[in-house]
């Protein structure tokens, strides 16, 4: 330990060019948004356009960053020492997304908990359901709101079950595929990663299915607080989900190439605990979302 | 390979660092980013500060004169966000960065490119945020920028917000992204790259003061992220979280926003803990005096920090419950913050004592911070708050812990470790200049808020009833006063950045500890690429 030289990388483009995309994509975003959803706005390149190249000029930075580091990571530079980084690193990052949805789950339990019982006139609010909305009934889902919309609850038996037990298959497979790759067993490892991303990919396809299910039946994103919760839980949910198969099917294109073995796989197990965590978030959802 | 051999020569080659423009926007370097983040905070102290001067400008007299109450909106909203984000933050992450690898013995921080990424995001960050700020002075037709105070409460931030909110939104994912790369950096530096023999407990309280600070960051930035992406589908795509008529309530978005908000506070203040537990036993000559009692005091008002949120909004309505359960636990935050002080003052107790400069500023904070601690206890009291609550008197306690405290404990650090960043002592003359007109203005700029608070003068208005006014001509000329000082660091800051002054050695005070004064003044390119052993 004591002679074990530190790896401190070269100096590299990709920081600051990476924040120029975002520049791009930030700017290019809050037009572009305007634009499509505000009358008064006329589009113009400072939108569409400039969203979806700053997006690609990100995409690209990010996958020519990441080529350097598989780079160093197949040329042996990296240490032990740097493998402890990446993976602490890793983990506190993961930690960072559950405190994203925290959020949210939070905004969902205050809803139903205070919000909803209070406008019906719980506690000492009587005069506000009295005179905000005397008609206006406290429930969860909230199909009724204050000023009248209706929306109808999305069933917790239908899809939402088929894709919990999906994906909970996925996190067998792949903890089959961590256990292969631990004990090199190429074959076994490329044949149950591949099924963990195909899992991913029906989870994706019959979630777009329900939120189709979900527009017919009413439940839309303007329906009032459960629309709204429905939405942006289950969307950054899917949104991970999509990063976490990408994730996946990168480093399974990695295995195929032969950059792990079973004590320089970092890359490997990091995708592996952000699979595992987004099924942990869809469990919450399907219990707090769905079920109750 | 041919990186790889490249990385290779570099290690054997410690004398050649990189040279030009690259050296900067290219950095791997830890010292390197630091001096980034430091330039950056002090320009975005500065532009904040002019934002500062224009509202104390309008205040000088009753009535209108300068601008337009919609532009004094503006002022009030992106000098808090500049100061916020923009000063304090980044200056502590550029101590964290330059400081931490020094102070346990390693040769970087732990993730060196991510480390200039969080830095690089910030300038364009702020750029889309303070070009809000011109296109409102000077752009055609004068688009607002964000007008609805730095807390940017819903409903003026989702149905009222002017066009530049969305801007606004985005440019707080940005600020965040940085952060929390920037905070898991500090974090799994401490963790993993301690040299050996370094134990946590032997860490210099300026690194568990940070490693606490990203902590919370971690923890608390995506929380932000959700407000202001939930604003951003509230503005847009028609969700109901922050609107009663959908079943949402606004007063979600202060719970959502003051989650993240009281943690912030202690994540600006943290740091400054840190440096000055590195500073006062430097020039009392004594070791700090309860070193353990810091590490679980720092660590109990982490904790604290997540439930007491609410008392930022004790006159919103809230069940008594909750306002009882917010009001005790905020006050339970005294007891460890006043062990700080306690040990501070103990620290002190009959020390050979001097006063160069930085202890100059540590001294003015321990003062004027436990001031406005104080002020912070008031406050914490629901009833009493239902007086205080958005008056001038908030306004003075968060300018006490924030500029006399926050602000004073980076200035602090700067003196202190300006001898071992540039090699050159910064200079004496303009530096007690600068702390005496920075110590005397800042009083004279905010004692008087007390006054006028209490009397009844609400805060973010553009103008205000007669009986205020000479406190506020006051308070204006010690804005304009302790603004102009300011300037004075620059000259200091510029003189050392030139390599003019009297050359430091390796430890220029005598009474200094640690391992940042093992290396020589300045700091070489690299350090510790052989980790230092300690015992």
């Amino acid at each position: 330990m004591a002679t074990e030289k530190y790896y401190v990388p070269e100096s590299s483009p990709w920081p600051l060019t990476a924040s120029i995309g975002l520049f791009m994509t930030a700017i290019g975003g809050a037009k572009f948004i305007q634009q499509s959803t505000m009358d008064t706005m006329e589009p113009n390149f400072f939108g569409k356009p400039l969203f979806f190249i700053g997006l690609a000029w990100l995409l690209l930075v990010i996958a020519a960053w990441w080529r350097d580091t598989i780079k160093e990571s197949v040329g042996g530079l990296h240490s032990n020492q740097l493998g402890g980084s990446y993976r602490q690193g890793m983990l506190w990052f993961i930690f960072s997304e559950v405190m994203f949805f925290a959020a949210f789950f939070g905004a969902m339990f205050y809803t139903r908990w205070l919000i909803i019982p209070w406008l019906s006139g719980e506690g000492s609010n009587a005069m506000t359901h009295e005179l905000l909305w005397p008609g206006f009934q406290a429930m969860w889902p909230l199909t009724v709101t204050p000023d009248g919309t209706t929306t109808t609850p999305m069933g917790a038996w239908g899809l939402p079950a088929i894709n919990t037990a999906i994906l909970l298959v996925s996190s067998i497979t792949l903890t089959i595929a961590h256990h292969a790759l631990l004990e090199n067993q190429r074959g076994k490892l490329i044949i149950f990663q591949a099924i963990t991303v195909v899992l991913g990919v029906i989870f994706l396809g019959l979630q777009g299915l329900e939120y189709v299910h979900a527009y017919d039946m009413g439940l839309t994103l303007d329906a009032g607080i459960y629309g709204s919760l429905f939405f942006l839980l289950t969307g950054f949910h899917g949104a991970h989900v999509t990063i976490g198969t990408i994730f996946l099917f990168i480093t399974l294109i990695r295995v195929i190439k032969g950059h792990f073995s079973p004590d320089n796989c970092f890359a490997w197990e990091a995708g592996a605990w952000y699979w595992h965590f987004v099924d942990v978030v869809w469990l919450f959802l399907f219990v707090t979302v769905y079920w109750l | 390979m041919s990186t790889a051999a490249a990385t290779h020569d570099d290690h054997h080659d410690h004398h050649h660092a990189p040279t030009g423009l690259k050296r900067w926007l290219f950095s791997t370097n830890h010292k390197d980013i630091g001096t980034l983040y430091l330039w950056f905070s002090f320009a975005m102290f500065l532009a904040g500060g002019f934002m500062a001067m224009v509202i104390r400008a309008e205040l000088l007299e009753p009535g209108m004169q300068f601008v337009d109450p919609e532009f004094f909106n503006q002022m009030t909203t992106v000098h808090g966000l500049v100061m916020v984000f923009g000063a304090v933050m980044p200056a502590t992450v550029g101590l964290a960065n330059w400081m931490i690898p020094l102070m346990i013995g390693a040769p970087d921080m732990a993730l060196p490119r991510m480390n200039n990424w969080s830095f690089w995001i910030l300038p364009f960050a702020f750029a889309i945020l303070i070009g809000s700020v011109i296109m409102s002075a000077f752009g055609d037709g004068n688009p607002s920028a964000p007008n609805f105070g730095w807390t940017f409460y819903a409903p003026l931030s989702t149905k009222y917000g002017p066009d530049s909110t969305d801007l606004f939104i985005l440019s707080v994912h940005m600020m965040g992204i940085s952060s929390i790369m920037g905070a898991i950096n500090v974090v799994v530096t401490v963790f993993n790259m301690r040299a050996p023999g370094m134990t946590l407990m032997k860490m210099p309280l300026f690194v568990w003061t940070w490693l606490i600070t990203a902590f919370l960051l971690i923890a608390v930035i995506p929380v932000l992220a959700g407000a202001v992406t939930m604003m951003l589908t509230d503005r847009h795509f028609g969700t109901s979280f922050f609107d009663a008529a959908g079943g949402g309530d606004p007063v979600l978005f202060q719970h959502i926003f003051w989650f993240f908000g009281h943690p912030e506070v202690y994540i600006m203040i943290l740091p400054s803990f840190g440096i000055v537990s590195a500073i006062i036993p430097a020039f009392a000559r004594k070791p700090l005096f309860g070193y353990a009692s810091m590490v679980y005091a720092t660590a109990s008002i982490a904790l604290l920090s997540f439930v007491v949120w609410a008392h930022h909004m004790f006159t919103v309505g809230m069940p008594l419950a909750g306002t009882l359960f917010f009001m005790y636990m905020t006050m339970l935050i005294s007891v460890p913050t006043g062990v700080k002080v306690f040990n501070w003052v103990a620290t002190m107790w009959r020390g050979s004592m001097s006063f160069e400069l930085p202890m100059k500023w540590a001294i003015a904070f321990v003062v004027l911070f436990t001031c406005g601690g104080l002020s912070g206890l008031m406050l914490a009291i629901t009833p009493v708050d239902f007086q205080y609550h958005d008056t001038y008197f908030v306004v003075a306690h968060f300018h006490y812990v924030l500029v006399t405290g926050a602000i004073f404990s980076i200035f602090a650090a700067a003196y202190y470790w300006l001898p071992k960043w540039s090699g050159v002592m910064p200079n004496k003359t303009l530096g007690e200049l600068h702390f005496w007109n920075s110590l005397i203005s800042a009083n004279l700029l905010f004692f008087p808020m007390h006054f006028v608070g209490l009397a009844g003068m609400p805060r973010r208005y553009a103008d205000y009833a007669l009986q205020f006014a000479d406190y506020n001509f006051w308070i204006s000329i010690g804005g304009f006063w302790f603004g102009l000082s300011q300037l004075l660091f620059l000259a200091v800051a510029v003189l050392c950045a030139m390599k003019k002054g009297e050359k430091a050695p390796a430890k220029p005070w005598d009474g200094a500890e640690g391992l940042e004064w093992e290396v020589p003044s300045p700091a070489p390119f690299h350090t510790y690429d052989t980790p230092p052993v300690v015992k």
